[in-house]
Protein backbone atom coordinates (compact mmCIF):
# COMPACT_ATOMS: atom_id res chain seq x y z
CA UNK A 1 0.00 0.00 0.00
CA UNK A 2 1.33 3.61 -0.67
CA UNK A 3 1.43 5.96 2.00
CA UNK A 4 -0.91 8.71 2.13
CA UNK A 5 0.66 11.97 0.77
CA UNK A 6 0.28 14.84 3.28
CA UNK A 7 0.26 18.25 1.64
CA UNK A 8 0.44 22.18 3.55
CA UNK A 9 -3.04 23.82 2.29
CA UNK A 10 -2.53 26.54 4.57
CA UNK A 11 -0.21 28.96 7.18
CA UNK A 12 -0.50 31.62 9.48
CA UNK A 13 1.98 33.31 11.50
CA UNK A 14 2.43 35.83 14.16
CA UNK A 15 5.93 37.06 14.82
CA UNK A 16 8.08 39.75 15.77
CA UNK A 17 8.38 40.44 12.28
CA UNK A 18 4.31 41.34 12.63
CA UNK A 19 1.02 39.07 12.30
CA UNK A 20 0.78 37.14 9.15
CA UNK A 21 3.08 34.45 7.03
CA UNK A 22 3.35 37.39 4.23
CA UNK A 23 5.09 39.96 6.51
CA UNK A 24 7.43 37.43 7.82
CA UNK A 25 8.75 36.26 4.75
CA UNK A 26 8.90 39.80 2.95
CA UNK A 27 10.54 41.19 5.89
CA UNK A 28 12.92 38.35 6.61
CA UNK A 29 13.97 38.58 2.81
CA UNK A 30 14.52 42.30 3.15
CA UNK A 31 16.91 41.19 5.89
CA UNK A 32 14.70 43.48 8.62
CA UNK A 33 14.81 42.11 12.10
CA UNK A 34 12.18 41.84 14.41
CA UNK A 35 13.92 42.41 17.70
CA UNK A 36 14.65 45.14 19.37
CA UNK A 37 16.14 45.56 23.05
CA UNK A 38 17.46 42.40 23.12
CA UNK A 39 14.00 40.75 22.32
CA UNK A 40 11.87 39.35 19.60
CA UNK A 41 8.42 40.51 20.87
CA UNK A 42 5.75 40.30 18.99
CA UNK A 43 4.53 44.27 19.21
CA UNK A 44 2.19 44.64 16.81
CA UNK A 45 0.50 42.13 18.17
CA UNK A 46 -2.92 43.10 19.26
CA UNK A 47 -4.94 40.41 21.13
CA UNK A 48 -8.12 42.26 20.85
CA UNK A 49 -7.79 43.11 17.16
CA UNK A 50 -7.93 39.13 16.56
CA UNK A 51 -9.84 37.94 19.53
CA UNK A 52 -12.86 38.50 21.80
CA UNK A 53 -12.77 39.91 25.61
CA UNK A 54 -13.52 36.21 26.60
CA UNK A 55 -10.92 34.44 24.71
CA UNK A 56 -8.09 36.79 25.72
CA UNK A 57 -9.21 35.69 29.23
CA UNK A 58 -9.69 32.33 29.19
CA UNK A 59 -6.19 31.90 27.12
CA UNK A 60 -2.78 32.65 27.74
CA UNK A 61 -0.36 34.46 25.51
CA UNK A 62 1.05 31.75 23.69
CA UNK A 63 -2.63 30.51 22.96
CA UNK A 64 -3.38 33.93 21.74
CA UNK A 65 -0.98 33.98 19.08
CA UNK A 66 -1.74 30.37 17.99
CA UNK A 67 -5.80 31.10 17.19
CA UNK A 68 -4.75 34.35 15.74
CA UNK A 69 -2.26 32.65 13.16
CA UNK A 70 -4.93 29.36 13.22
CA UNK A 71 -7.11 31.69 12.06
CA UNK A 72 -5.20 32.68 9.43
CA UNK A 73 -3.76 29.17 8.26
CA UNK A 74 -7.56 28.40 7.90
CA UNK A 75 -8.61 31.21 5.94
CA UNK A 76 -5.94 30.37 3.38
CA UNK A 77 -6.95 26.93 3.51
CA UNK A 78 -10.45 28.12 2.27
CA UNK A 79 -12.22 26.88 5.46
CA UNK A 80 -15.05 28.04 6.54
CA UNK A 81 -18.15 27.73 9.04
CA UNK A 82 -18.41 24.03 7.23
CA UNK A 83 -15.61 21.95 8.09
CA UNK A 84 -14.61 20.09 4.91
CA UNK A 85 -14.25 17.05 6.66
CA UNK A 86 -16.04 14.87 9.76
CA UNK A 87 -15.01 17.06 12.38
CA UNK A 88 -13.53 13.73 13.94
CA UNK A 89 -11.35 13.07 11.45
CA UNK A 90 -9.71 16.56 11.83
CA UNK A 91 -6.66 16.65 14.59
CA UNK A 92 -4.88 19.25 16.34
CA UNK A 93 -1.13 18.68 17.51
CA UNK A 94 0.24 21.91 19.09
CA UNK A 95 3.90 22.63 20.36
CA UNK A 96 4.84 24.87 23.36
CA UNK A 97 8.54 24.84 24.76
CA UNK A 98 7.22 26.01 27.90
CA UNK A 99 3.50 26.79 28.27
CA UNK A 100 2.00 29.71 29.63
CA UNK A 101 4.75 30.98 31.83
CA UNK A 102 3.54 34.38 31.99
CA UNK A 103 -0.24 33.45 33.73
CA UNK A 104 2.28 30.96 35.63
CA UNK A 105 4.27 33.43 36.91
CA UNK A 106 1.37 36.16 37.66
CA UNK A 107 -0.78 33.27 39.44
CA UNK A 108 2.42 32.36 41.54
CA UNK A 109 2.54 35.90 42.65
CA UNK A 110 -0.98 36.38 44.02
CA UNK A 111 -0.44 32.76 45.79
CA UNK A 112 2.49 34.04 47.19
CA UNK A 113 1.38 37.27 48.47
CA UNK A 114 -2.06 36.51 49.17
CA UNK A 115 -2.77 33.13 49.24
CA UNK A 116 -3.84 29.95 48.09
CA UNK A 117 -7.67 31.92 47.86
CA UNK A 118 -6.68 34.41 45.45
CA UNK A 119 -5.51 31.85 42.54
CA UNK A 120 -7.64 32.04 40.30
CA UNK A 121 -9.26 28.61 38.75
CA UNK A 122 -7.97 29.40 35.31
CA UNK A 123 -4.76 28.97 36.60
CA UNK A 124 -3.86 25.68 35.23
CA UNK A 125 -5.89 25.80 32.33
CA UNK A 126 -4.41 29.19 31.02
CA UNK A 127 -0.91 28.00 32.08
CA UNK A 128 -0.87 24.07 31.04
CA UNK A 129 1.44 23.17 27.84
CA UNK A 130 -1.82 21.50 26.53
CA UNK A 131 -3.82 24.67 26.86
CA UNK A 132 -3.23 25.45 23.08
CA UNK A 133 -4.23 22.31 21.64
CA UNK A 134 -7.04 22.08 23.67
CA UNK A 135 -8.16 25.71 22.58
CA UNK A 136 -7.52 25.27 18.97
CA UNK A 137 -9.91 21.94 18.54
CA UNK A 138 -12.59 23.77 20.90
CA UNK A 139 -12.66 26.72 18.83
CA UNK A 140 -12.85 25.35 15.53
CA UNK A 141 -15.15 21.68 16.63
CA UNK A 142 -12.56 19.81 16.24
CA UNK A 143 -13.66 15.83 17.70
CA UNK A 144 -10.09 14.04 16.22
CA UNK A 145 -6.88 13.87 18.67
CA UNK A 146 -6.16 16.79 19.73
CA UNK A 147 -2.86 17.23 22.78
CA UNK A 148 0.36 19.46 22.72
CA UNK A 149 4.40 18.70 21.81
CA UNK A 150 7.17 19.68 24.20
CA UNK A 151 10.61 19.29 23.34
CA UNK A 152 11.58 22.38 23.68
CA UNK A 153 12.70 24.16 20.94
CA UNK A 154 12.86 21.11 18.50
CA UNK A 155 8.92 21.25 19.19
CA UNK A 156 7.17 23.52 16.41
CA UNK A 157 8.87 20.67 13.76
CA UNK A 158 8.27 18.01 15.83
CA UNK A 159 4.54 18.76 16.08
CA UNK A 160 4.79 19.20 12.18
CA UNK A 161 6.45 15.30 12.16
CA UNK A 162 3.61 13.64 14.25
CA UNK A 163 0.73 15.59 12.30
CA UNK A 164 1.85 13.95 9.18
CA UNK A 165 2.20 10.89 10.36
CA UNK A 166 -1.02 10.69 11.95
CA UNK A 167 -2.15 11.32 8.42
CA UNK A 168 -0.22 9.17 6.77
CA UNK A 169 -1.28 6.40 8.88
CA UNK A 170 -4.80 7.23 8.09
CA UNK A 171 -5.92 8.21 11.93
CA UNK A 172 -6.49 11.94 10.26
CA UNK A 173 -7.53 13.64 7.06
CA UNK A 174 -6.18 16.47 8.18
CA UNK A 175 -4.21 17.94 11.29
CA UNK A 176 -4.14 21.96 12.59
CA UNK A 177 -0.41 21.62 13.05
CA UNK A 178 2.40 24.33 14.94
CA UNK A 179 3.69 25.59 17.73
CA UNK A 180 2.76 28.45 20.17
CA UNK A 181 5.27 30.36 22.33
CA UNK A 182 5.15 33.48 25.02
CA UNK A 183 7.65 33.52 27.64
CA UNK A 184 9.09 36.79 27.12
CA UNK A 185 8.78 36.39 30.93
CA UNK A 186 11.23 37.26 34.28
CA UNK A 187 11.70 33.62 35.13
CA UNK A 188 12.33 32.26 31.14
CA UNK A 189 14.50 35.21 31.00
CA UNK A 190 16.57 34.92 33.95
CA UNK A 191 16.83 30.80 33.36
CA UNK A 192 18.54 31.19 29.88
CA UNK A 193 20.83 34.04 31.14
CA UNK A 194 21.53 31.79 33.75
CA UNK A 195 22.54 28.53 31.74
CA UNK A 196 24.16 30.84 29.41
CA UNK A 197 22.14 30.44 26.95
CA UNK A 198 20.77 34.13 25.95
CA UNK A 199 22.67 36.36 24.00
CA UNK A 200 24.42 39.18 26.74
CA UNK A 201 24.75 41.62 23.61
CA UNK A 202 21.03 41.09 22.75
CA UNK A 203 22.04 40.60 19.20
CA UNK A 204 21.48 37.45 17.24
CA UNK A 205 23.79 36.62 14.94
CA UNK A 206 24.24 33.26 13.72
CA UNK A 207 27.08 31.70 12.18
CA UNK A 208 28.84 34.90 12.91
CA UNK A 209 32.09 34.62 15.09
CA UNK A 210 30.67 36.99 17.68
CA UNK A 211 27.56 35.28 18.01
CA UNK A 212 27.14 34.86 21.93
CA UNK A 213 24.25 33.26 22.50
CA UNK A 214 20.29 33.47 21.29
CA UNK A 215 17.52 35.87 21.88
CA UNK A 216 14.96 34.65 22.81
CA UNK A 217 11.27 35.29 21.23
CA UNK A 218 7.34 34.79 20.92
CA UNK A 219 4.72 34.13 18.27
CA UNK A 220 3.32 31.13 16.52
CA UNK A 221 3.17 29.39 13.28
CA UNK A 222 0.26 26.99 12.27
CA UNK A 223 0.06 24.90 9.29
CA UNK A 224 -3.13 23.42 8.16
CA UNK A 225 -2.25 19.73 6.75
CA UNK A 226 -4.19 17.51 4.93
CA UNK A 227 -4.45 14.47 2.85
CA UNK A 228 -3.17 14.91 -0.69
CA UNK A 229 -6.15 12.82 -1.96
CA UNK A 230 -8.59 14.61 0.01
CA UNK A 231 -7.69 17.88 -0.41
CA UNK A 232 -7.23 17.66 -4.02
CA UNK A 233 -10.54 16.18 -4.46
CA UNK A 234 -12.04 19.37 -2.29
CA UNK A 235 -10.20 21.71 -4.66
CA UNK A 236 -7.14 23.19 -2.32
CA UNK A 237 -4.56 25.08 -3.40
CA UNK A 238 -1.96 23.34 -2.16
CA UNK A 239 1.55 25.24 -1.18
CA UNK A 240 3.67 21.99 -0.26
CA UNK A 241 3.79 18.72 0.68
CA UNK A 242 5.83 17.37 3.72
CA UNK A 243 7.81 15.02 2.16
CA UNK A 244 9.86 13.59 5.34
CA UNK A 245 10.54 13.63 8.98
CA UNK A 246 13.39 12.38 10.96
CA UNK A 247 14.38 12.64 14.39
CA UNK A 248 16.74 11.71 17.13
CA UNK A 249 18.19 11.93 20.51
CA UNK A 250 21.50 12.98 21.43
CA UNK A 251 21.19 11.28 25.05
CA UNK A 252 24.06 13.52 25.79
CA UNK A 253 23.60 16.52 27.91
CA UNK A 254 20.54 18.74 28.97
CA UNK A 255 21.36 21.50 27.15
CA UNK A 256 24.12 21.65 25.08
CA UNK A 257 24.23 19.72 22.13
CA UNK A 258 26.30 16.99 20.72
CA UNK A 259 29.20 18.70 19.53
CA UNK A 260 29.85 16.50 16.57
CA UNK A 261 26.64 17.15 15.62
CA UNK A 262 26.22 12.69 14.96
CA UNK A 263 22.52 13.15 16.15
CA UNK A 264 21.63 15.65 14.39
CA UNK A 265 23.21 14.42 11.18
CA UNK A 266 21.40 11.17 11.88
CA UNK A 267 18.20 13.25 12.13
CA UNK A 268 18.92 14.75 8.50
CA UNK A 269 19.73 11.40 6.93
CA UNK A 270 16.16 9.97 8.44
CA UNK A 271 14.18 12.67 6.95
CA UNK A 272 15.92 12.35 3.53
CA UNK A 273 14.79 8.73 3.51
CA UNK A 274 11.67 9.09 4.79
CA UNK A 275 11.25 11.35 2.01
CA UNK A 276 12.99 9.17 -0.77
CA UNK A 277 15.23 12.11 -1.97
CA UNK A 278 18.96 12.10 -2.38
CA UNK A 279 20.86 14.88 -0.53
CA UNK A 280 22.03 15.71 -4.13
CA UNK A 281 18.42 17.04 -4.36
CA UNK A 282 18.28 19.93 -1.44
CA UNK A 283 17.66 22.93 -2.29
CA UNK A 284 18.44 24.12 0.94
CA UNK A 285 18.52 24.17 4.64
CA UNK A 286 16.80 26.02 7.06
CA UNK A 287 18.88 26.13 10.05
CA UNK A 288 18.36 25.52 13.88
CA UNK A 289 20.86 28.64 13.72
CA UNK A 290 20.14 29.97 17.29
CA UNK A 291 23.35 32.38 17.30
CA UNK A 292 24.74 30.22 20.36
CA UNK A 293 28.37 29.52 19.98
CA UNK A 294 27.84 25.39 20.49
CA UNK A 295 24.71 25.28 18.68
CA UNK A 296 25.52 26.81 15.10
CA UNK A 297 28.70 24.60 15.17
CA UNK A 298 27.39 21.57 16.06
CA UNK A 299 25.21 22.17 13.61
CA UNK A 300 27.41 22.63 10.85
CA UNK A 301 29.60 19.73 11.67
CA UNK A 302 25.97 17.80 11.20
CA UNK A 303 25.12 19.02 8.02
CA UNK A 304 28.51 18.11 6.85
CA UNK A 305 28.45 14.51 8.14
CA UNK A 306 24.65 14.23 6.59
CA UNK A 307 24.92 15.76 3.30
CA UNK A 308 28.94 14.91 2.40
CA UNK A 309 31.44 17.74 3.10
CA UNK A 310 31.00 19.09 -1.42
CA UNK A 311 27.10 19.25 -0.97
CA UNK A 312 27.35 20.43 2.48
CA UNK A 313 29.54 23.76 0.75
CA UNK A 314 26.93 24.21 -1.99
CA UNK A 315 23.89 24.07 -0.70
CA UNK A 316 22.83 27.40 0.81
CA UNK A 317 21.85 27.31 4.68
CA UNK A 318 20.04 30.23 6.60
CA UNK A 319 18.52 30.93 9.94
CA UNK A 320 15.12 32.46 10.42
CA UNK A 321 15.98 33.49 13.86
CA UNK A 322 18.08 36.05 12.31
CA UNK A 323 15.38 37.75 11.93
CA UNK A 324 13.10 37.01 14.53
CA UNK A 325 14.88 35.84 17.55
CA UNK A 326 14.26 32.17 19.00
CA UNK A 327 10.95 31.72 19.14
CA UNK A 328 11.33 28.28 21.46
CA UNK A 329 8.61 25.65 20.65
CA UNK A 330 7.03 28.06 17.91
CA UNK A 331 10.24 28.08 16.45
CA UNK A 332 9.92 25.23 14.05
CA UNK A 333 6.36 25.69 12.88
CA UNK A 334 7.34 29.64 11.90
CA UNK A 335 10.75 28.25 10.10
CA UNK A 336 8.77 25.68 8.23
CA UNK A 337 6.23 28.15 6.81
CA UNK A 338 8.97 30.76 5.89
CA UNK A 339 11.06 28.38 4.52
CA UNK A 340 8.18 26.67 2.08
CA UNK A 341 6.84 30.33 1.37
CA UNK A 342 10.46 31.11 0.16
CA UNK A 343 11.31 28.49 -2.07
CA UNK A 344 7.64 29.09 -3.43
CA UNK A 345 9.67 32.61 -4.17
CA UNK A 346 12.46 31.13 -5.25
CA UNK A 347 14.27 33.35 -3.09
CA UNK A 348 17.44 32.20 -0.46
CA UNK A 349 16.22 34.36 2.96
CA UNK A 350 19.86 35.74 4.48
CA UNK A 351 21.56 35.21 7.89
CA UNK A 352 20.21 38.76 8.84
CA UNK A 353 23.44 40.10 10.69
CA UNK A 354 26.17 37.91 9.10
CA UNK A 355 29.53 40.39 8.74
CA UNK A 356 31.97 38.25 10.58
CA UNK A 357 31.31 34.59 9.25
CA UNK A 358 32.97 32.07 12.19
CA UNK A 359 36.30 31.32 9.93
CA UNK A 360 35.36 27.68 11.53
CA UNK A 361 31.85 27.06 9.78
CA UNK A 362 32.38 27.41 5.89
CA UNK A 363 29.38 26.67 4.76
CA UNK A 364 27.28 29.19 2.35
CA UNK A 365 25.16 30.81 5.26
CA UNK A 366 23.46 33.79 2.51
CA UNK A 367 24.92 36.50 4.60
CA UNK A 368 22.64 39.62 4.94
CA UNK A 369 20.79 39.60 1.23
CA UNK A 370 18.72 37.75 0.08
CA UNK A 371 19.41 35.61 -3.51
CA UNK A 372 17.27 34.33 -6.13
CA UNK A 373 17.85 30.52 -7.13
CA UNK A 374 16.67 27.85 -9.60
CA UNK A 375 15.59 24.84 -8.19
CA UNK A 376 17.81 21.78 -8.72
CA UNK A 377 14.63 19.23 -9.59
CA UNK A 378 11.32 20.05 -10.94
CA UNK A 379 10.30 21.51 -7.57
CA UNK A 380 12.31 23.20 -4.74
CA UNK A 381 13.15 20.42 -1.90
CA UNK A 382 14.22 22.50 1.68
CA UNK A 383 15.44 20.42 4.71
CA UNK A 384 14.36 22.65 8.46
CA UNK A 385 16.58 21.77 11.37
CA UNK A 386 15.29 21.92 15.20
CA UNK A 387 16.97 21.26 18.15
CA UNK A 388 16.25 21.12 21.69
CA UNK A 389 17.39 21.61 25.17
CA UNK A 390 16.85 17.63 25.77
CA UNK A 391 18.93 16.56 22.95
CA UNK A 392 16.10 16.30 20.59
CA UNK A 393 16.70 16.50 17.02
CA UNK A 394 13.91 17.21 14.31
CA UNK A 395 14.47 17.35 10.64
CA UNK A 396 11.30 18.10 7.95
CA UNK A 397 11.82 17.30 4.46
CA UNK A 398 9.89 19.97 2.61
CA UNK A 399 8.67 20.62 -0.80
CA UNK A 400 7.22 23.95 -2.04
CA UNK A 401 4.37 23.24 -4.68
CA UNK A 402 3.07 26.53 -6.96
CA UNK A 403 4.38 29.61 -7.34
CA UNK A 404 2.67 33.00 -5.66
CA UNK A 405 3.42 35.15 -8.99
CA UNK A 406 1.32 32.42 -10.75
CA UNK A 407 -1.57 32.37 -8.67
CA UNK A 408 -1.54 36.03 -8.30
CA UNK A 409 -0.32 38.16 -11.02
CA UNK A 410 -0.59 41.68 -9.49
CA UNK A 411 1.08 40.71 -6.11
CA UNK A 412 4.62 39.48 -5.45
CA UNK A 413 4.59 37.65 -2.39
CA UNK A 414 3.01 35.27 -0.11
CA UNK A 415 -0.67 33.45 0.55
CA UNK A 416 -3.94 34.46 0.26
CA UNK A 417 -5.60 35.44 3.99
CA UNK A 418 -8.00 38.19 2.95
CA UNK A 419 -11.24 35.82 3.20
CA UNK A 420 -12.50 36.44 6.46
CA UNK A 421 -12.77 32.98 8.77
CA UNK A 422 -15.86 32.83 10.56
CA UNK A 423 -16.08 29.59 12.26
CA UNK B 1 -15.93 46.01 53.00
CA UNK B 2 -18.09 47.07 49.85
CA UNK B 3 -21.78 48.45 50.40
CA UNK B 4 -24.08 45.88 50.62
CA UNK B 5 -27.61 47.85 49.43
CA UNK B 6 -29.06 45.92 46.74
CA UNK B 7 -27.46 48.55 44.58
CA UNK B 8 -24.39 48.51 44.92
CA UNK B 9 -23.78 44.49 44.84
CA UNK B 10 -25.93 44.59 41.32
CA UNK B 11 -23.47 47.06 40.10
CA UNK B 12 -20.66 44.64 41.38
CA UNK B 13 -21.64 42.07 39.85
CA UNK B 14 -22.76 43.16 36.69
CA UNK B 15 -19.21 44.97 36.60
CA UNK B 16 -17.23 41.16 36.89
CA UNK B 17 -19.60 39.39 34.53
CA UNK B 18 -19.04 41.83 31.87
CA UNK B 19 -15.31 41.97 32.79
CA UNK B 20 -15.64 38.02 31.90
CA UNK B 21 -16.92 38.64 28.36
CA UNK B 22 -20.39 39.83 27.54
CA UNK B 23 -21.14 43.14 27.12
CA UNK B 24 -22.44 44.98 29.72
CA UNK B 25 -25.58 45.77 28.42
CA UNK B 26 -26.74 42.21 28.51
CA UNK B 27 -25.77 41.50 32.06
CA UNK B 28 -29.16 41.94 33.48
CA UNK B 29 -30.44 40.98 36.56
CA UNK B 30 -33.13 38.72 34.07
CA UNK B 31 -30.11 37.39 31.83
CA UNK B 32 -29.05 33.48 32.39
CA UNK B 33 -25.99 32.92 32.52
CA UNK B 34 -26.25 30.78 29.95
CA UNK B 35 -27.05 33.18 27.36
CA UNK B 36 -24.13 35.16 29.03
CA UNK B 37 -21.68 32.20 28.19
CA UNK B 38 -20.55 32.36 31.73
CA UNK B 39 -19.58 28.99 32.75
CA UNK B 40 -18.73 27.20 36.04
CA UNK B 41 -15.38 28.29 35.87
CA UNK B 42 -16.34 32.05 35.93
CA UNK B 43 -18.34 31.52 38.53
CA UNK B 44 -15.96 30.60 40.75
CA UNK B 45 -14.09 34.10 39.96
CA UNK B 46 -17.57 35.99 40.57
CA UNK B 47 -17.31 33.36 44.22
CA UNK B 48 -13.48 34.78 44.81
CA UNK B 49 -14.96 38.75 43.74
CA UNK B 50 -17.78 38.50 45.88
CA UNK B 51 -15.65 37.49 49.29
CA UNK B 52 -13.26 39.62 48.78
CA UNK B 53 -15.79 42.97 48.43
CA UNK B 54 -18.30 41.17 50.78
CA UNK B 55 -16.60 38.75 52.94
CA UNK B 56 -19.43 36.20 51.72
CA UNK B 57 -18.44 32.93 51.18
CA UNK B 58 -19.70 31.29 48.14
CA UNK B 59 -19.26 27.11 48.00
CA UNK B 60 -19.74 25.53 45.24
CA UNK B 61 -23.43 24.01 45.76
CA UNK B 62 -24.33 27.68 45.97
CA UNK B 63 -22.93 28.76 42.68
CA UNK B 64 -24.59 25.40 40.72
CA UNK B 65 -28.39 26.60 42.00
CA UNK B 66 -27.67 30.25 40.65
CA UNK B 67 -28.73 30.74 37.39
CA UNK B 68 -29.91 33.96 36.19
CA UNK B 69 -27.62 37.21 37.48
CA UNK B 70 -30.37 38.11 39.71
CA UNK B 71 -30.36 35.02 41.60
CA UNK B 72 -26.40 35.62 42.46
CA UNK B 73 -27.29 39.19 43.00
CA UNK B 74 -30.18 38.12 45.66
CA UNK B 75 -27.65 35.58 47.42
CA UNK B 76 -24.85 38.05 48.31
CA UNK B 77 -27.11 40.56 49.40
CA UNK B 78 -29.50 38.07 51.94
CA UNK B 79 -26.04 36.24 52.43
CA UNK B 80 -24.26 40.08 53.42
CA UNK B 81 -26.93 41.44 55.55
Amino acid sequence: MTRRRVVITGVGAVTPLGVGADVLLRRWVAGEQGIADGEGACRDFVASDHLSKKEIRRADRFAHFAMTAADEALAVGGWSDELPYAPERISCVLATGIGGLGSLEAQHDLLRDSGPKAVSPLSVPLFMPNAGAGTLSMRYGLHGQSFSVASACAAGSHAIGVATRMIQYGDADAVLTGGGEATLTPLARASFEAAGALSPSGISRPFDERRDGFVMGEGAGILLLEDAERAAARGATVYGEVLGYGSTSDAYHLTAAEPEGRHAAQAIRLALADAGRSAAEIDYVNAHGTSTQINDASETAAIKLALGEQLAREIPVSSTKSATGHLLGAAGAVEAIATLMALRERTLPPTVGLEQQDPALDLDYVPLTARPFTPRGERPVALSNSFGFGGHNVVLCLEAIGRPDAERPHQNAGLDASREVTI
Amino acid sequence: MAATTPEAVEARIVEALASFGPDIESVTPEATFEELDIDSLDLVELAQIVEDDYGVELKGDDMKSLKTVGDAIELVVARSS
